[in-house]
């Protein structure tokens, strides 16, 4: 199976590797899957409190290309938009995107779980209720 | 000047000796006769070359030509020993032992077997990939037939103890089955010494051609006799009916032959080059050596890079470097490799793991290049793993709740 140049690319130069300070009450971290199942995602967003602009974004993948490609991409587009928008960010989007063969879908299931758990974690840090999702299909 | 891509998965195939395929040429053309026509020369040619191919393969293992019998690979191989000693003993009881390690094409022959009323006993292997002997033992029951245990594991090239295995099958009146596909032409093998009944090989992991393997059927002490898989005009025995494989078998021959005369060379050149990569590799912070040390292949080592996922790490360099990984993402199943699971290894470590296969043309240039380009991709990805960070920080993984999906 070869890759698609878009995974290569963001393989080869991942946008936004790094740590965010998760004590930081605007900075919310969605860590998905587990090492047992070969990917494991945590991605963060920082939010402008005055505006609800994320306004920087970083993660950390421990997975395959089509998984560091996924959160990599997941992190470019969060960059600059409301967490309401953000919300709305769906896998398919990601596996257009990137050209993800069927087989490497749970790959950008995850960085969509990975952005709503971050969202959520920085909606619980801030005193909102937590967003309830249907059930990812995928998994 | 290094060419690319380097070819380090012998394990899967290896290339074909040009010296195989210089043998062949003819028998694809001028002496292109079927080796079953025994009344002009175009046959007579035919069996001849077959002939002498199949002193060359019985050369190899120690065995008579007679008791070579080709196929189309070890997969048939390995399915004609297995169904052919469960149909022609069937009187005899229905019982098989084999271990958890096997190749698909035994476990999954093994599975058949089931379905048809016979019973198969899995030995579990010990953490270094050997069976146990003393639970090998005491699996043996009055309707055991058969054992069926590889010479050597394909995923992490660790070499069974075939004469102590063949011990025991000798005391208790069990046929003994091999399928030592990784084993021939790499190491010596030797079906009278190793005690042997039944053995699955094949051409092209010994730089043959693809699609022609044999069965070794053991014909004095005792005298084995399997019941044929395929029917049709009573080739080979009887046993493997099916117009012969004429260039195939040729190419075969050679490649045995070449095998037979230049393994202690190669076996010292190359174990040199895989040492040498192995302990360069196992240096690199929290990895891991994969099978027994010792009783181990000459060529191959398996070792697990902790903290980073297998495929991810070969898309780091395989445009360059073709290797193999017991990742999951690497097959359709999304499982890791069963293999690395059965010596005890977390999913975690099987997900990490790199299959290095050395073999003939392999060059130090290219060991030093592999060595760099492992170790670098390894140190990035880790740069961007959560899971390195975790480890870096002291943070206990098992007590983290993962979300498995």
């Amino acid at each position: 199976m070869a890759y698609s140049e878009k995974v290569i690319d963001h393989y080869q130069n991942p946008k936004n590797v790094g740590t965010l300070d998760k004590s930081k009450n605007n900075v919310g971290t969605g860590l998905v899957g587990a090492p047992e199942c070969g990917d494991v995602m945590r991605l963060q967003i920082e939010v402008d409190e005055t505006t609800g602009m994320i306004k920087d974004a970083k993660f950390k993948t421990f997975g395959c290309g089509s998984a560091i490609a996924s959160s990599s991409l997941a992190t470019e587009w969060l960059k600059g938009k409301t967490v309401d928008e953000a919300v709305k960010i769906d896998n398919m989007e990601i596996v257009e995107e990137l050209n993800l063969p069927p087989v490497k879908i749970h790959c950008s299931v995850l960085a969509e779980d990975a952005i709503k758990a971050a969202i959520n974690d920085y909606r619980q840090k801030n005193g909102l209720p937590e967003l309830k999702f249907d059930e990812s299909p995928v998994h | 000047m290094l060419n690319f891509p380097i070819y380090l998965d012998h394990n899967a195939t290896t290339p074909c000796d040009p010296r195989v395929v210089e043998a062949m040429i003819p028998y694809f053309t001028n002496s292109f006769g079927n080796a079953a026509s025994r009344n002009h020369a175009f046959g007579w040619q035919a069996e001849e070359a077959v002939d002498y191919a199949r002193e060359q393969v019985a050369k190899l293992i120690g065995a008579d030509p007679k008791e070579i019998i080709f196929t189309s690979g070890a997969t048939e191989g390995d399915n004609l020993a297995i169904k052919g000693v469960f149909e022609m003993y069937a009187s005899k009881g229905n019982h098989i032992i084999t271990c958890n390690i096997e190749h698909k094409a035994v476990l999954d022959t093994c599975k058949h077997i089931e379905k048809e009323g016979g019973e198969v006993t899995y030995l579990k292997v010990k953490d270094n990939g050997l069976v146990d002997l003393a639970e090998l033992e005491a699996a043996i029951k009055p309707t055991t037939i058969l054992i069926a245990v590889m010479y050597a594991n394909n995923e992490i090239g660790t070499v069974m103890p075939m004469k102590e295995i063949s011990a025991i099958a000798r005391k208790h009146g069990v046929l003994l089955f091999s399928d030592a596909t990784q084993a021939v032409g790499k190491i010596p093998v030797d079906v009278n010494k190793d005690g042997i009944d039944l053995m699955a090989f094949t051409a092209h992991k010994m730089y043959g051609p693809k699609g022609v393997g044999a069965l070794y059927v053991r014909r004095k002490n005792p005298r084995v006799k399997v019941t044929a898989q395929i029917d049709g005009g009573g080739h080979e025995r009887g046993m493997r009916s099916g117009t012969l494989n004429v260039p195939g078998i040729v190419g075969f021959g050679k490649a045995c032959e070449i095998c037979r005369l230049e393994m202690d060379e190669e076996t010292a050149r190359v174990s040199k080059l895989r040492d040498k990569l192995q302990t360069e590799l196992m240096k690199v912070e929290e990895s891991y050596l994969n099978g027994d040390k010792e009783h181990k292949l000459p060529h191959v080592t398996n070792i697990s890079f902790k903290y980073v996922e297998g495929e991810g790490l070969m898309m780091g360099f395989n445009k360059n470097i073709a290797v193999s990984s017991g990742s999951a993402c690497t097959s359709a199943s999304l499982e890791p490799s069963y293999v690395l699971k059965a010596l005890g290894l977390g999913d975690d470590l099987a997900h990490s793991s790199l299959r290095f296969g050395l073999g003939r043309f392999t060059t130090e240039e290219q060991i030093d290049y592999t060595i760099e380009q492992v170790t670098n991709t390894v140190n990035k990805l880790r740069e961007m793993s959560p899971l390195w960070e975790m480890y870096k920080e002291g943070i206990d993984m098992s007590t983290i709740e993962w979300a498995h999906h």
